[in-house]
């Protein structure tokens, strides 16, 4: 085999420029990509090109052969990485799934050298990529070849003079740390403690977020001192960001320790958090509240962690609070019971009156997974009058909220209790002057309707349904037709015919082409839920009336519809009513409707002939 | 000169005052010469290790200087320590420049948006690159300056003969003929179809060559636009600043100020709005703002009553309630109507320590203590005297021309820009008397006015301005003579040394002492 079509390709990156654009389309046919290993140049101006050629490394590789890879492409790529960070990014992708490419796992070290170069670049993005496919590599290299190759490389970006290559070794240490001799070991940690009290805080922020990791590979006799102490340095950093970040490792550290050494070290930490004078501290410790509770156990949680949590349902910041709210039922769930009515429940009570319209939003969107927490008694004696206001804000997402969880509720206390309030709130929701409110509402009809059942559907939603077939605005429309679609799902087709069909019907004549429009939609989307002989006896009739409607529009799109029928319906159905149409719509005068008509013609010869 | 003073904030006595030297001047005008608009420098920053200096002009333009006695700055300090005389000051020689805004028209709006740059500010470089931000009215800009070596390909996979007229290939002059691949000529020739199954051979094909690039010697400055944070101001931006923990900066315009992350430039947040619900109750506008060299949390900003504001972050998502007020108590009676136009703070620097705010209204030049809000610590007068011109000023809108004020490095000197091209330093630690009034030009003493007792009586100066035929001259009281079109708005002083950057028009003067 010649292998010099493979070479063909960058030829044509001549002269000629119109050409290249054709050609990777054309070569795709081949069944193996082209190669672009010119593009790789630094000087080539086309991004694109380069960019290519970066994703199709694994492709160059295996054309240059495991052993030139190793010798020439992977130190070609070392020497060239001043890019486009895309490119970086793409290439520190493909490097970290290099290694069948260059010989297998012996060879791994190779990979290396681009690597480490990547994760000193300025984007942030191409550095974490560069670090998780050094990740990705350390974690099949032997264990001598870590010692030999992977332990100075993280030694080296622990020193660097760059920030960004001190950032990146953070994230390599748990790799390199767990097969590193024990003299290594004690200089890693003590690196480690170092960069947590590096100048730049951007190297304090990354040595705090990686410290659970880390931790997670140091033996537990060091961990209780080097790494706890570490830890007490970042907790009282000076920097709001890097403490914020020492609040995630909280949870990972206590999840290491034995409880009562975390109730020791980690229980005043986030106590001490808790009352930080950043909101945003405190924000991160209203977010992770309850995977803290998790590690210090049920006593040290009722003592020290249900009053900071109150403490934080009740904080001056809103943004703290609204963190607080969305964590309320993942709270309770860990909580005794008796712990959530007694302390919890209050605050709920507090926060459904909030003056934050957020804070309410995000309790409404939490608060009907407390119902199973609490029991029948305490919701509906407790929660249900919360729940009742919260369907009566003012504000269209706090209701929206509590409409969407529906069925959570209805499982506790019933359909018939919440009907009763429920019914006003959708109807004002479905008239809401956002038009996105009316989207939200509708999209939750099936559900609604699967939670009601018939009867009351029928009754009460039944009118709105077909309200909203006639919006003014073209989503509302479209979403109104579908959600007929998705009831006739739910109730069945003979349901379908006695309570949608006659009332979309109907509609059919409406004065403004574009209601026609919705209602070809509605019909186009019911018939294959409705079956061959509705569609045949309500449905068909009405389109070939339609089919000399005055405008345009309404014809072409009869057709289109028409075309969907085809499947649907007899083989003489289509011969006697929709060819006939199809073909007067076939010279109409307007182009678009013959273009249409013609396309549906088609489409019925290719049904008859496979027939 | 007195280099020893560095570094002693809490000196006993104050230091002696300093002699001012003229350094060095870039694009200074010639005899006669008009000035472009676009030339007009309107922002100055030195970095933090005082390296390097960026302006930027009405143009659009941000122009980088770097120092050049900085490379064997240690032997350099060995020399100065044998020889007093020899003693250096920082020198600086153009580095690069590159037009960072455009003039833009926002349609929605109708209005055009200048490319004049009010603000640059360096940020941390991660890499051996420069990286800062500057901005307009409307937009801010992340820009990187990097040294890139000239590379060339000098052996690619295929003939070079085919590919005369590409710009890219032009360069490779060393392509050697040993690349020349068998099919060399053959572009038309149908691709060879290949089955889906087709396989590598194992050792790879040997003809397929990499191409190999030279990195040549000379190198060549480039400059690339990382980050662009848009549409995020109603109104005009005045204000950037960058916050110690290197991840966000702030931008404040005359009603809000809005906080960023430097990687992600399509999100924002408010952190203060000072925009009454009814523009007709709108009293006061922000005019600058700065934060805190050390406390990631606090930031200051001034307002067009005279205020500075002191927040923490801390305290809440929203700021729009300070948690410090500083003003100064207005002597009763000597209200007039001039009086709230001029109190408007033009200017807000902290100092290094952070301890101190120095801010510039109209007629004087304020320091105030962040531990102290019941009034400044120190005041200086800038130009008094034009105090009875006030309505003069005020006609021809000099009154609302924005000087800016800086601090030097250790904190004991402050400085501020005049008209006629003068700027003044202050010697502001207590006790000290050190006033001096220079003049952005070759000569800088020639204006001094050291001793109000000693009025500067300089009939060369007088023929100067006369020479000049300048229109808006004026004679104060000890007879010297205003030109309100020459204004030294613009100055920065190094971080580290005694050395002032000012800007007199499209000139750029540098001063040691």
């Amino acid at each position: 085999m010649d292998p010099s079509w493979l070479l063909v390709v960058s030829r044509a990156r001549g002269p000629s420029r119109p050409r290249l654009r054709s050609l990777p389309r054309r070569c795709r046919s081949f069944g193996s990509p082209p190669l672009f290993a010119d593009d790789l140049l630094v000087c080539c101006n086309d991004r694109e090109l380069r960019l290519n050629s970066v994703r199709r490394l694994s492709t160059i590789a295996r054309a240059l052969g495991e052993e030139r890879t190793r010798k020439e492409l992977i130190p070609f790529l070392s020497e060239n990485n001043d890019d486009d960070d895309e490119v970086l990014l793409a290439m520190a992708e493909e490097l970290g799934v290099f290694i069948p490419y260059i010989g297998g796992v012996e060879y791994a070290h190779d990979l290396l050298p681009p690597l480490e170069t990547l994760c000193t670049v300025e984007e942030t993005c191409v550095r974490d990529k560069a670090v998780e496919s050094l990740c990705r590599i350390g974690a099949q290299m032997k264990e001598s070849d870590l010692v030999d190759w992977f332990i100075p490389l993280v030694k080296r970006l622990a020193a660097g003079e760059w920030f960004t290559s001190r950032v990146s070794s953070c994230g390599l240490f748990h790799i390199a740390y767990p097969s590193a001799p024990e003299l290594a070991k004690a200089e890693f940690r003590s690196i480690y403690s170092q960069l947590c009290q590096d100048d730049m805080p951007m190297v304090r922020r990354s040595a705090a977020s990686n410290l659970g990791k880390f931790a997670a590979t140091v033996e537990p006799n060091h961990l209780k001192t080097d790494i706890m102490s570490i830890f007490e340095d970042l907790t009282q950093d000076d920097q709001d960001s890097v403490r914020l970040l020492a609040v995630e490792a909280c949870a990972a550290l206590g999840k290491l320790l034995e409880s009562l050494d975390c109730v020791a070290h980690i229980l005043p930490v986030i106590v001490n958090f808790s009352q930080d004078k950043s909101w945003r501290v405190r924000y991160m410790v209203a977010n992770q509240l309850y995977e803290l509770c998790e590690a210090v156990g049920s006593e040290p949680t009722r003592v020290d962690l249900v009053p900071a949590y109150v403490r934080l349902l009740r904080d001056n910041e809103a943004e703290v609070r609204i963190a607080a709210a969305g964590k309320v039922t993942k709270f309770c769930q860990i909580l005794d019971p008796q712990l959530a009515i007694q302390h919890i429940l209050p605050c709920v009570k507090e926060l459904s009156s909030d003056s934050s319209q957020h804070v309410r939003s995000a309790l409404a969107s939490v608060i009907m997974g407390m119902a199973p927490v609490l029991g029948k008694d305490a919701t509906i004696e407790q929660l249900l009058p919360i729940f009742l206001s919260l369907l009566k804000d003012e504000f269209p997402d706090v209701r929206l909220n509590i409409i969407s969880k529906l069925d959570q509720v209805n499982q506790v206390i019933g359909i018939d209790l919440l009907s009763q309030s429920l019914l006003p709130a959708i109807v004002e929701l479905s008239e809401d002057r956002h038009w996105r409110v009316r989207l939200a509402i509708i999209e939750y009809i099936p559900l609604l309707a699967s939670q009601l059942g018939v009867r009351f559907f029928d009754d009460k939603l039944g009118a709105l349904c077909m309200q909203w077939l006639e919006d003014k605005v073209f989503s509302i429309r479209d979403a109104a037709a579908n959600n007929l679609k998705r009831l006739a799902e739910e109730f069945g087709p003979e349901w379908a015919m006695q309570h949608i069909v006659p009332q979309v019907l109907e509609k059919a004549n409406n004065p403004h082409y574009l209601y026609r429009m919705t209602i070809l939609q509605a019909i186009s989307l019911l018939a294959p839920v409705l079956g061959t002989d509705i569609t045949c006896q309500k449905l068909l009739p009405v389109i070939v009336n339609a089919s000399m409607d005055r405008v345009p529009n309404i014809k072409f799109n009869v057709a289109k519809v028409l075309q969907s029928l085809i499947p649907i319906v007899d083989q003489s159905v289509v011969e006697n009513t929709i060819r006939p149409s199809l073909v007067e719509l076939s010279e109409d005068p307007d182009v678009d409707v013959r273009y249409f008509a013609s396309q549906a013609l088609q489409a019925s010869d290719q049904v008859m002939m496979s027939t | 000169m007195d280099e020893d003073g560095a570094g002693t904030s809490e000196a006993p006595s104050p230091p002696p005052p300093l002699e001012w030297k003229f350094s060095q001047v870039f694009g200074e005008r010639t005899a006669g010469e008009e000035v472009q608009e676009v030339d007009i420098i309107s922002a100055i920053e030195f970095d933090k290790s005082g390296d390097h200096l960026a302006t930027g002009d009405r143009g659009g333009r941000v122009v980088l200087f770097e120092r050049t006695d900085v490379r064997d700055f240690g032997r350099r300090r060995d020399l100065e320590r044998l020889d007093n005389s020899t003693l250096r000051h920082p020198e600086f020689r153009y580095k690069t420049e590159f037009q960072s805004h455009e003039p833009e028209f926002d349609y929605l709006k109708s209005l055009e948006i200048e490319e004049k740059i009010n603000k640059i500010r360096w940020c941390q470089t991660p890499n051996g690159a420069l990286f800062l931000l500057s901005t307009n009215d409307k937009t801010i800009k992340y820009w990187k300056v990097q040294e890139k070596k000239v590379k060339r390909i000098s052996e690619m996979n295929l003939d070079s003969s085919l590919s005369v007229g590409n710009g890219c290939m032009a360069s490779s002059s060393t392509s050697s003929p040993g690349a020349y691949l068998p099919n060399g000529g053959c572009l038309e020739r149908p691709y060879p179809s290949l089955s889906n199954d087709f396989s590598f051979p194992p050792g790879g094909f040997s003809s397929l060559h990499l191409p190999v690039v030279v990195a040549s010697q000379e190198t060549s400055l480039v400059a690339r636009c990382r980050r662009v944070y848009a549409h995020a101001h109603d109104y005009h931006i005045n204000s950037i600043s960058n916050n110690s923990d290197g991840e966000t900066f702030i931008s404040a315009d005359d009603l809000r100020i809005n906080l960023w992350n430097l990687e992600i430039s399509n999100q924002s947040f408010n952190i203060v709005d000072v925009k009454p619900t009814n523009m007709e109750d709108l009293t006061e506008v922000i005019t600058s703002m700065e934060f805190h060299p050390t406390h990631c949390n606090m930031l200051a900003y001034s307002s067009s009553k005279g205020f500075i504001r002191l927040i923490d972050l801390r305290q809440s998502a929203l700021c729009d309630s300070h948690s410090q007020l500083f003003e100064e108590r207005e002597t009763p009676g000597s209200r007039s109507f001039f009086t709230e136009i001029i109190a408007s703070i033009s200017d807000i620097k902290f100092a290094k320590n952070g301890r101190h705010i120095l801010s510039r209204d109209y007629m004087t030049l304020k320091l105030w203590d962040i531990s102290m809000n019941s009034g400044p610590v120190a005041a200086f007068q800038v130009h008094e005297f034009l105090r009875p011109k006030l309505c003069d000023l005020y006609e021809n809108d000099s009154i609302f021309d924005k000087f800016e004020c800086c601090l030097s490095g250790d904190g004991l000197r402050v400085a501020t820009g005049s008209y006629s091209n003068l700027f003044r330093v202050f010697g502001c630690v207590p006790g000290s008397n050190e006033a001096m009034t220079l003049e952005a030009s070759k000569n800088p003493m020639r204006r001094q006015v050291q001793n109000p007792t000693r009025p500067a009586r300089s009939l060369s100066s007088l023929t100067r301005v006369v020479r000049r035929g300048a229109e808006n001259t004026s004679i104060d009281a000890n007879g010297n003579n205003y030109d309100f079109t020459t204004k030294l708005l613009h100055l920065a002083w190094h971080p580290s040394e005694n050395s002032i950057a000012c800007a007199a028009a499209n000139s750029l003067y540098m001063y040691y002492a």
